[in-house]
C-alpha cells in the first residue's frame, strides 16, 4: 500500500503539532472577527452618511484595504511600525491587527450594502413617528440588517480563518506551516506524505469552519 | 435635525474604530537599549536570550523534526553559537524573502537561514565569515559518468530546470551544450531516468541528495561553476556582534566544528564523501 502519510501524520508530536498550529490560525481569526464585526457595522453606518468628509474617509479607507494585498498589509505593519516608530509588535498582534483592519473594512462594505437595501419609506415612517435618527437605527434598520448580514459574515469569517495561512511570511506557526515543516522533514523518508498531511489539512479547516456555517443556519433560521 | 447627530456619529465611529484596530497591540522588549535598532553582545547576554531566525522547512539545514524540535546544520551552529555566549535560544520561522527584513527591523540578531553571500544581499546586512560552499553539481547515470562537461558528445543533451543558475550558467559558459528545460524538479528526475539526457545540472546539494537516494546515478562534478558561499549575518552596522561572531567561527575552525556538524546533520542526505566540497572550515574556503 503507497505511504499516504498516516504515519508522518501519527509520528511523535506531528497531530499536537498540527492542531496548535489550527488553533494558532483561529485565535487569529477569531479575535480579529470579533474586533472587525462591529467596528464594521459603526463603519457601514458612517459609510451611509451623506458628509462628504466621512464618505472620502472610508472611502480612502476601504480603497486601500482593497487594493493592498493582505501580505503587503501584514508586512506594513509587523516591520514597518518598527523602521518608522521603533515599534516592536508580537508578530502574532501584528497579524490581528491586518485582520481587523481589512475584516472592518470588508464588513463595512458588507454592513453599508445591507443598509443601502432598507427602503427608504422605513426612515421616513420612524421619523413620522418622532424616533430619531438613532432611534431609527437601534430599532427599525439595525435588526433588519443584521439578519441581512449573517450569511455574508459567516462568509468573510470562514474567509479570514483561511487567509490566516499568509501570517507564516512574518513567523508565525499555523497549521500550513507546521504541515509544511512536517512535510520537509519527512521529504526523504515518507516522500509521499504530502499528500495525506494535506489532506488532514483539509479536515481541519473544514471541522474549523462548519460549526461557523451551522452556527449561520440556526441564527438565520432563529430571527427569520 | 439629523444634521447634528451626524457630526458626532462620525467622531464616535472613528474613536471606537481606531480603539479597535489598536486595542490589544502587545509590546515585546526588544532593540537596542541606545536607540539603534540592534543588540549589542553584552544586551544579548543580559537579556539571556538570543533571537536567530532560521528556515524552519528545509531540511537538512533547519527544519522541526516530529517532537517540534529544530534540527539541522545551521541549528546545530546556532546552538554552539548560544552555548557559547551562556544565552538560550529563541529561534524564528523565516521565510527567504523576509531574512532580510528580521535584521534591518531587529526582529532577530542573527540570521542562520542557509543565507548565500551575494554582493546585493551585503549592502543590506553584514555577513559573517562562511561555514557552507554552495556550487551546481551535475548527476549523471552510473554507465557513463560525466566528470567534465566537454566530454559530452556533440549528440548528448544535459538536463536543467528552467530559471534555475543552472540554465543561466550553462547558456553563459557553455552555449554549444543542447540543453533540455524542464518546468519542475520532478520533471527533470523522470527525464534523467528515461534517459532522455546524458546528465543533469543543478544545485550541488540537490544533485548530492539525489544520487544518493537513487541507485545508479553518480555526481561526476560535485562542484561546477561560481562558489557561492553561505555565512551568518547580523544587522548592518552591529559591530561588537559581527566582531564576535567572526572569533567564534574561526576558533570553530580551528576545532574542526563544522566537518563535525557536516557530519551529525548533512551526511546521511550527501554521503561522507562530499564533506570537502560542502563544508567551509577555514583554509578550505575558496
Amino acid at each position: 500500500m503507497p505511504d499516504l502519510g498516516i504515519e508522518v501524520l501519527f509520528a511523535g508530536r506531528n497531530m499536537a503539532r498540527m492542531l496548535g498550529g489550527l488553533w494558532v490560525a483561529l485565535r487569529i481569526s477569531l479575535v480579529s472577527a470579533a474586533l472587525g464585526i462591529p467596528s464594521g457595522i459603526l463603519l457601514g453606518v458612517v459609510m451611509r452618511m451623506k458628509n462628504p468628509v466621512t464618505k472620502i474617509l472610508t472611502r480612502l479607507y476601504l480603497e486601500v484595504v482593497r487594493i493592498l494585498p493582505q501580505l503587503v498589509l501584514l508586512f506594513l505593519v509587523f516591520f514597518g511600525t518598527t523602521r518608522m516608530f521603533g515599534w516592536n509588535l508580537e508578530a502574532e498582534t501584528a497579524a490581528i491587527i491586518v485582520f481587523t483592519f481589512w475584516g472592518t473594512a470588508e464588513m463595512g462594505d458588507l454592513v453599508r450594502g445591507a443598509l443601502a437595501g432598507i427602503p427608504a419609506h422605513q426612515y421616513e415612517s420612524g421619523a413620522a413617528l418622532g424616533l430619531t435618527m438613532p432611534q431609527i437605527y437601534r430599532f427599525i434598520v439595525i435588526p433588519q440588517t443584521l439578519r441581512r448580514l449573517i450569511p455574508l459574515s459567516i462568509n468573510l469569517v470562514t474567509r479570514m480563518i483561511k487567509t490566516t495561512s499568509l501570517v507564516m511570511m512574518i513567523g508565525v506557526v499555523e497549521v500550513l506551516k507546521v504541515t509544511q515543516q512536517i512535510i520537509e522533514a519527512n521529504r526523504v523518508a515518507h516522500p509521499q506524505a504530502a499528500f495525506g498531511l494535506y489532506g488532514a489539512v483539509f479536515v481541519f479547516y473544514f471541522l474549523a469552519c462548519w460549526p461557523i456555517s451551522l452556527l449561520a443556519g440556526y441564527l438565520e433560521k432563529k430571527w427569520s | 435635525m439629523k444634521k447634528g447627530a451626524k457630526g458626532i456619529g462620525i467622531f464616535l465611529a472613528a474613536a471606537v474604530l481606531a480603539g479597535a484596530v489598536f486595542g490589544g497591540c502587545g509590546m515585546k522588549n526588544g532593540g537596542g537599549q541606545d536607540g539603534a535598532v540592534y543588540r549589542s553582545v553584552e544586551e544579548i547576554k543580559e537579556s539571556g536570550t538570543i533571537n536567530i531566525g532560521v528556515f524552519s522547512d528545509k531540511n537538512p539545514f533547519g527544519y522541526v523534526d516530529e517532537n517540534g524540535a529544530y534540527q539541522g546544520y545551521d541549528i546545530y551552529f546556532g546552538n554552539r553559537i548560544a552555548k557559547d555566549l551562556g544565552v538560550d535560544i529563541n529561534y524564528v520561522s523565516t521565510e527567504a524573502a523576509s531574512r532580510i527584513e528580521y535584521l534591518q527591523t531587529g526582529k532577530v540578531d542573527l540570521i542562520l537561514a542557509n543565507f548565500t553571500v551575494t554582493p546585493e544581499r551585503a549592502e543590506e546586512v553584514d555577513f559573517a565569515l562562511p561555514y557552507m560552499n554552495v556550487a551546481l553539481g551535475v548527476v549523471s547515470p552510473d554507465s557513463d559518468v560525466i566528470t567534465d562537461l566537454a566530454d559530452l558528445g556533440s549528440e548528448e543533451e544535459v538536463i536543467v530546470i528552467s530559471g534555475t543558475t543552472a540554465e543561466t550558467y550553462l547558456i553563459e559558459h557553455y552555449p554549444d551544450i543542447a540543453l533540455q528545460k524542464y518546468d519542475a524538479y520532478a520533471q527533470a528526475k523522470t527525464a534523467l531516468e528515461n534517459g532522455s539526457g546524458a546528465a543533469w545540472v543543478n544545485d550541488n546539494t540537490e544533485v548530492l541528495a539525489y544520487a544518493r537516494q537513487n541507485a545508479g546515478y553518480t555526481v561526476g562534478i560535485p562542484s561546477l561553476g561560481e562558489q557561492a558561499t553561505i555565512a551568518p549575518a547580523v544587522t548592518k552596522g552591529n559591530d561588537a556582534l559581527l566582531t564576535w561572531l567572526n572569533e567564534e567561527i574561526t576558533a570553530l575552525y580551528g576545532e574542526g566544528f563544522f566537518h563535525e556538524a557536516y557530519e551529525a546533520t548533512l551526511a546521511d542526505t550527501y554521503g561522507a564523501a562530499f564533506v570537502e566540497d560542502l563544508v567551509v572550515e577555514g583554509d578550505t574556503a575558496r
